[in-house]
């Protein structure tokens, strides 16, 4: 019995020092990659391909003044980036990153993960309120209805998933996939999801809660220092789990020949990290209204499609 | 749909494409002859200070960061007693170069300056002085000026008269 506690807490703690190292390093990984498609180098001088410069940034924005200006509401100034952090890491609970290798083997992990995602929402809308400032207000509105708009059809894009593999347990779903991953029979969820989940962790091309250009930076302008950094971990705390339920739930998870379960996982997480940071790359930023567009007369009506689709095929096959 | 899809590939391939950026202190970039770069006082072919201190330069410069002071020598030649830039204020505009009579006050295509404290980027004169002539090798302001200090007699340069004593055209 104590053995398996121990064990359950080195899984935990394991998972948390994995995860604070990924999105420390995406920093560096998405600078890198940004500059390689740009055609330039990225950081590439401190220490060895410029990998100590997470190293670098770390103590430049842990040294940073402790900043909560004057006209702020302090309390919900202060608790809205912990909201994104304690949502990202919540979520991370029900993914399984190898046979055992899960701290909450929920049966409706779909749902908690969904559940966790609509909490990150707070965070920014929290935010934006908080910092009583107009960019801020404005960005924080618009991530708010942009995360209400896209939510909606995340969930419904993976309920096609949760019909194939008749659970909401993540680890069946990936023991579903055996035979088949389920990005071949679910294209059209996959891809939905996949635009959710950008829209959802507001990357670019959706990026319109933060959108430099016309907001400054949107629902975090009057953020610095660690406050500040505690948005951008939770940003990439979003991208790492939008990949890795990608990668869990459409591409087979920790399922593949040859190499260890917990690399195939990595891998797959990997590959759509790198997708995530390509079309920041590539892609500019649609108008508000056009994301909005996006969302409710194609978005929803496709994913609605999808599912009634697959809800046919499913009790055909059944029935 | 296709299209976006087909700028992500794009963007992707760029990947192997030559990159832009020049690494820097490895790999110095390409600097034109013309560049104007850190100031020098240049001498004349015969090892002598060109400068004649006429403080044309510093009166030319936009932002005031030369600082001379005239002295003449026992053949009555100017030069600056000191010569001071302020490269910290110094925006490499060229103007002291172009107002220089004397082609003393040249700029060069030397660009790596960086000092860790603002005094080390006041030069003194000792410091701007070199020992060549600059861009314009042969030139030698005294051989043409009309004015003896040292260098020639007058009435001795190419494109003057030997001068004349007024005296002796008395009738």
């Amino acid at each position: 019995m104590d053995m398996e506690i121990m064990r359950q807490l080195a899984v935990i703690f394991g998972i948390l020092f994995v995860l604070t190292t990924i999105s420390a390093g995406l920093i560096w990984l998405e600078r890198r990659l940004l500059a390689l498609w740009q055609d330039r180098y990225g950081p590439n001088r401190v220490g060895p391909f410029g990998l100590l410069q997470v190293l670098a940034d770390m103590v430049k924005i842990l040294a940073k003044e402790d900043w909560v200006p004057p006209f702020a509401d302090k309390t919900v100034f202060i608790m809205a980036p912990a909201i994104i952090m304690v949502s990202a890491f919540m979520s991370f609970a029900v993914i399984p990153f190898a046979p055992g290798i899960c701290i909450a083997d929920m049966d409706i992990g779909v749902l908690f993960f969904l559940a966790m995602s609509s909490l990150g929402v707070y965070s920014v809308v929290l935010a934006g309120w908080a910092s009583d400032s107009k960019y801020s207000l404005l960005g924080g509105m618009r991530a708010a209805a942009q995360m209400v708009s896209y939510e909606v059809f995340m969930g419904l894009s993976l309920m096609g998933v949760v019909m194939l593999a008749g659970s909401f347990n993540i680890n069946e779903i990936v023991e579903a996939q055996r035979k088949l991953w389920f990005v071949i029979p679910q294209f059209p969820g996959f891809v939905i999801f996949f635009i959710a989940g950008i829209a959802e962790t507001h990357r670019l091309p959706f990026d319109l809660p933060e959108s430099e250009n016309e907001l400054v930076a949107g629902y975090h302008t009057e953020y610095s220092g660690m406050k500040f950094g505690m948005f951008f971990v939770g940003e990439y705390l979003g991208i790492t789990l939008i990949s890795a339920l990608i990668a869990t739930l459409f591409f087979g998870g920790w399922l593949g020949p040859v190499l260890p379960p917990v690399v195939w996982f990595f891998l797959k997480t990997f590959v759509f990290i790198c997708l995530f940071i390509l079309f920041r790359a590539s892609y500019p930023r649609p108008r508000y209204d056009q994301v909005m567009f996006l969302a409710w007369k194609i978005m929803l009506p496709l994913s609605l499609l999808n599912l009634v689709i697959t809800g046919a095929i499913v009790l055909l096959e059944t029935g | 749909m296709l299209s976006l899809i087909k700028g992500a590939w794009a963007v992707l391939l760029h990947m192997f494409s030559p990159r832009v950026t020049i690494q820097y202190p490895e790999t110095k970039p390409y600097v034109p002859p013309r560049w104007r770069g850190r100031i020098i006082l240049s001498r004349d072919p015969d090892g002598g200070e060109r400068c004649v201190a006429c403080y044309l330069c510093a009166v030319a410069c936009p932002v005031g960061c030369i600082a001379l002071q005239a002295a003449e020598d026992e053949h009555g030649r100017r030069y600056p007693a000191f010569f001071r830039i302020n490269f910290s204020r110094c925006i490499f505009c060229g103007f002291c170069e172009e107002a220089c009579p004397t082609y003393a006050i040249q700029l060069t295509t030397d660009y790596e300056m960086s000092e860790y404290k603002r005094t080390s980027l006041v030069y003194e004169k000792e410091d701007l002085l070199i020992s060549g002539t600059g861009k314009y090798p042969g030139y030698n302001f005294y051989r043409v000026a009309g004015l003896a200090a040292g260098v020639k007699d007058k009435g001795e340069s190419g494109n003057e008269e030997p001068p004349v004593d007024v005296k002796s055209l008395l009738p």
